[in-house]
């Protein structure tokens, strides 16, 4: 890890942090609790970062009682957001030096189905697709984000609009950007795009087509240092620039 | 002669009534209206379809997608740097503010810390777009009830606050000056003394607002009691912002959230409204820019000495992780939830803009109100299309 925080921090203030995090650590502790308390064996993971945040799985097939569990027992009053991560890695590079983009070697089919499952995030997680969805506690303060895992290709998963009607519209575009449809859903319809479009544009193998016809060139961009050498100017930043 | 004493026009009176009472009795026929997508009332391109019974919403169906630029696709091919050049164009009336949480996100995942000075400076900022971005809707509130005089007092005092903004970043509406570990650039010579004169302009617009609008009685019987929501609604729908707090709910990222600016250190009030109508909307915003403006000058008073740009590589790779970060901007609570596998570019970023989900409750709100009622709360629920749609 490079050694990028401030210097300026002062001793006190540091103190304070520390202060607030213990504390704050017990309530996230506690909501995770709550919550296997009610899901049981239906919470598959959680992630507590000390004062800073949570995050959750929990099976698909619980999907809905999760919502209901955090709202009714955890405080969890307040409707964030809801949308999906593709985890599946781009079919079609993503360095930002390649000055066009280029299938990798080894195809497609092999990118979606690697032997070792997905390289995923905090919470943990097995399939292509996971749903993310965030709620907010407005009188205790905290946060939490809800993932789960959603298998095959087409993916199917219970409608929280039941629960909190402010998913309605989320879960239409998360429907249209990603393909995951939301069972009981009210008005399962497209939001952004128009009623004829085809493919869902947020997955990783929808082709970002200005990408395809033209090389990017955020990379040539970037501009010297005074005192840079023109010979440093391709590095990709491991080193650092410490001056 | 008067029309009682004459037969004739008694028996001309009587069949009028009788005609009006058939026609209550029958059914009146359904009617679709399309209210834009070019319509004063929207703010860029929203269409609203509104089913009508007579005067009547019977239902509302707002068709977004006009102006879907795809920033969740786009960042993913941009490095994290270039990202705020993309998110500036979210809420265009207040783009400073959109920068500091994406910013905030790739810090906490680099375990980057902006120096004080940096932090101080960009609260003051993020409050400065923040009277840019109300002002506006102050102004705008009283042009669509059919008040034109406020929205010319809106623009030439808005213009004074951007002529700050773009002393200090360059640009009026997209200053793209927030960085990864600090700012662009330190404050310009003499611009605190200018700022704080600024300041006292805007103070003065929210008294003539006061005296102006506030009172009216045109303005006061078509707000109050119009567009209810009530707490628990909102909350389900994600409401966020001055929508919320004129339902009563006491939250606010900027004492509540704890992220990296330093409202915490200043002396301010959140102001909430117990009704939640048209009107309270309206009117928290006017309280918010006043406190607004004692957060400026409390932030300038304020600033400390010492560098604004953190030690930060010149090629920026956030390490792998995930963080989400939203704070309290004009509109609303705005959030990313970044996601980076260690890369230039981030692997998914997913945008939460406040607007989007202000606006998912007009469905509901809408419903069962009258045609004239449905500027009047659009207007209250204030939403800008470019933070709708992203």
């Amino acid at each position: 890890m490079i050694p990028l925080s401030s210097a300026d921090a002062e001793a006190t203030g540091v103190a304070d942090e520390a202060l607030v995090e213990v504390q704050a650590d017990e309530q996230r502790d506690a909501l995770v609790a709550a919550l296997a308390d009610a899901l049981g064996d239906a919470l598959v993971e959680s992630h507590v970062e000390p004062g800073v945040d949570v995050w959750v799985r929990v099976v698909a097939e619980s999907w809905v009682d999760a919502g209901r569990a955090l709202r009714d027992r955890c405080g969890m009053a307040y409707f964030d957001f809801l949308s999906a991560i593709d985890w599946m890695p781009s079919p079609y590079g993503r360095d930002m030096d390649a000055q066009v983009d280029l299938p990798v070697d080894d195809g497609a089919a092999d990118v979606a189905t690697p032997a070792g499952g997905y390289e995923t995030g905090l919470a943990g997680g097995q399939t292509r697709f996971q749903l993310l969805a965030r709620l907010h506690d407005p009188v205790g303060h905290v946060g939490i984000t809800v993932k789960a895992d959603l298998a095959g290709d087409a993916p199917v998963v219970g409608s929280w609009t039941p629960v909190y009607p402010g998913a309605d519209w989320h879960e239409r575009e998360a429907w249209e950007m990603f393909g995951i449809t939301f069972r009981d859903h009210p008005n399962q319809v497209h939001l952004y795009l128009p009623s004829h479009f085809e493919g869902n544009p947020l997955r990783k193998d929808y082709p970002l087509l200005a990408r395809r016809v033209k090389p990017w060139p955020g990379i040539v961009d970037v501009e010297l240092m005074p005192g840079q050498e023109e010979d440093d100017a391709g590095d990709d930043g491991s080193e650092g620039d410490e001056s | 002669m008067t029309a009682l004493d004459d037969t004739r026009q008694l028996a001309y009176i009587a069949g009028q009534a009788s005609d009006a009472r058939v026609n209550v009795e029958l059914e009146t026929e359904g009617m679709t209206l399309n209210i834009g997508p070019q319509h004063p009332a929207t703010h860029g391109t929203l269409r609203v379809i509104v089913k009508l019974d007579g005067e009547r919403v019977v239902a509302a169906e707002p068709v977004m997608g006009y102006m879907h630029r795809g920033y969740e696709k786009l960042s993913e091919v941009r490095t994290y740097p270039q990202v705020t050049t993309l998110v500036n164009r979210i809420d265009w009336l207040g783009s400073f503010a959109n920068e500091v949480p994406f910013i905030l996100a790739a810090e906490r995942l680099m375990e980057v810390e902006a120096p004080p000075r940096a932090q101080w400076i960009r609260t003051a900022l993020f409050e400065l777009s923040r009277i840019a971005n109300v002002v506006l809707f102050l102004g705008d509130m009283g042009v669509q009830l059919g008040a034109v005089t406020p929205v010319f007092f809106a623009f030439r005092d808005r213009e004074f606050v951007l002529n700050q903004i773009e002393a200090v970043t360059g640009g009026r509406f997209h200053p793209n000056f927030d960085r990864i570990g600090g700012l662009k650039d330190d404050l310009p010579k003499g611009w605190v003394d200018e700022t704080k004169g600024v300041l006292g302009r805007i103070r003065t617009f929210c008294d003539e607002m006061e005296d102006l609008v506030t009172g009216n009685e045109i303005f006061q019987a078509r707000t109050r009691g119009i567009g209810v929501i009530p707490a628990d609604v909102g909350l389900s729908y994600g409401l966020s912002g001055a929508n919320i707090r004129a339902s009563g709910v006491d939250w606010d990222l900027r004492r509540d959230g704890g992220v990296g600016l330093v409202h915490d250190q200043l002396d301010w009030k959140v102001w909430t409204h117990p009704d939640g109508d048209s009107f309270a909307r309206y009117w928290v915003r006017l309280q918010e820019v006043r406190e607004a403006c004692d957060m400026v000058e409390q932030a300038l008073d304020g600033i400390p000495s010492g560098p604004v740009m953190a030690k930060v590589p010149r090629i920026i790779k956030v390490p792998a992780g995930e963080a989400y970060v939203e704070t309290e901007n004009p509109l609303g609570v705005m959030g990313y939830y970044v996601v980076s596998k260690g890369d230039l570019v981030p692997y998914r970023v997913k945008i939460r803009s406040a607007s989007f989900n202000n606006i998912s409750i007009t469905p509901w709100l809408l419903e069962g109100t009258y045609v004239p009622d449905v500027i009047s709360i659009l207007a209250s629920l204030y939403f800008i299309l470019g933070d709708i749609d992203r």
